[in-house]
């Protein structure tokens, strides 16, 4: 498999400033990412069971595990929207910083709210 | 380095296949907002604002199958086995599924030159999608 070689070297891509719109791309990736990985082995183990499985399943159900991946999905879930909004109607890209700026409060309070309820279930109260 | 803008002509853009997958990605998120909202208004009509917490409902929403409401205060499991929500499930499966293996593939592409190497990508794409497809159907049906 051939590589592409870089245009510019690991430390120069490193401080690269994309600002907010980098942080939603780099999100995005990782949370489609995680994701992937996830469900893919989410299914596996609830097809397979057995010992792996329901552990694996288990592991999964922990309050931990669940705040990760709600990040991952109601992140790339929230982001997804607004990639999909600027798709339909390119004339508004001149708003996008704005537009994520907005997209960070919208998030934080969903996200927010389902961590402090995984978190209060998880801590039994 | 060639540093010279290669933006396609407007003669030379269209409907190929790769332009087929990029709009594919977007409509199959706005299916999944619509099956997702099906499933949180099914939950909120099966009872779940005084029987479930919100990160449990939106576990719901994301993939309505009965194995993720066995953990709430949910009186009765059978309005959530039903066969409307295993098809509304299978659904979210294969459109989330397809909609991810598309991502993998272009998330793969950025890293792996134009050639063999993404040819044996997409065709790993493929395989690794109908196979979880077909077992994420078969879970969700015998869940």
């Amino acid at each position: 498999m051939r590589m592409t070689t870089r245009n510019v070297s690991l430390t120069t891509a490193l401080r690269y400033k994309g600002q907010g719109p980098m942080l939603t791309f780099l999100l995005h990736r990782i949370g489609g990412l995680g994701m992937a990985v996830f469900i893919s082995v989410h299914i596996l183990s609830s097809f397979m069971g057995g010992t792996v499985g329901i552990y694996l399943n288990g592991l999964y159900e922990s309050w931990g595990f669940q705040i990760v991946i709600f990040f991952f999905v109601m992140f790339h879930v929230i982001n997804g929207l607004r990639i999909a909004i600027f798709d339909m109607w390119p004339s508004l890209l001149v708003h996008e910083r704005e537009a994520i700026w907005l997209e960070w409060p919208v998030f934080l309070a969903l996200y927010g709210f389902a961590v402090l309820v995984i978190v209060r279930t998880g801590l039994g109260s | 380095m060639d540093t010279r803008p290669r933006t396609l002509r407007p003669s030379e853009r269209g409907l190929n296949f790769e332009m087929l997958l990029w709009l594919f990605a977007r409509l199959s998120a706005l299916a999944m907002y619509a099956l997702i909202l099906i499933g949180l208004v099914g939950a909120l009509i099966m009872g779940a604002r005084t029987e479930m917490n919100f990160a449990d409902v939106m576990r719901w929403a994301f993939m309505p199958t009965v194995t993720h409401v066995q953990s709430t205060n949910v009186p009765e499991l059978a309005p959530w086995a039903t066969g409307f929500w295993k098809v509304v499930g299978s659904a979210l499966v294969v459109v989330a599924m397809t909609h991810g293996a598309r991502g993998l593939v272009v998330i793969a592409d950025d890293y792996i030159g134009p050639g063999r190497g993404r040819m044996i990508v997409r065709v790993a794409g493929v395989v690794a999608l109908i196979a979880m497809c077909v077992i994420g159907l078969y879970v969700v049906w015998t869940a």
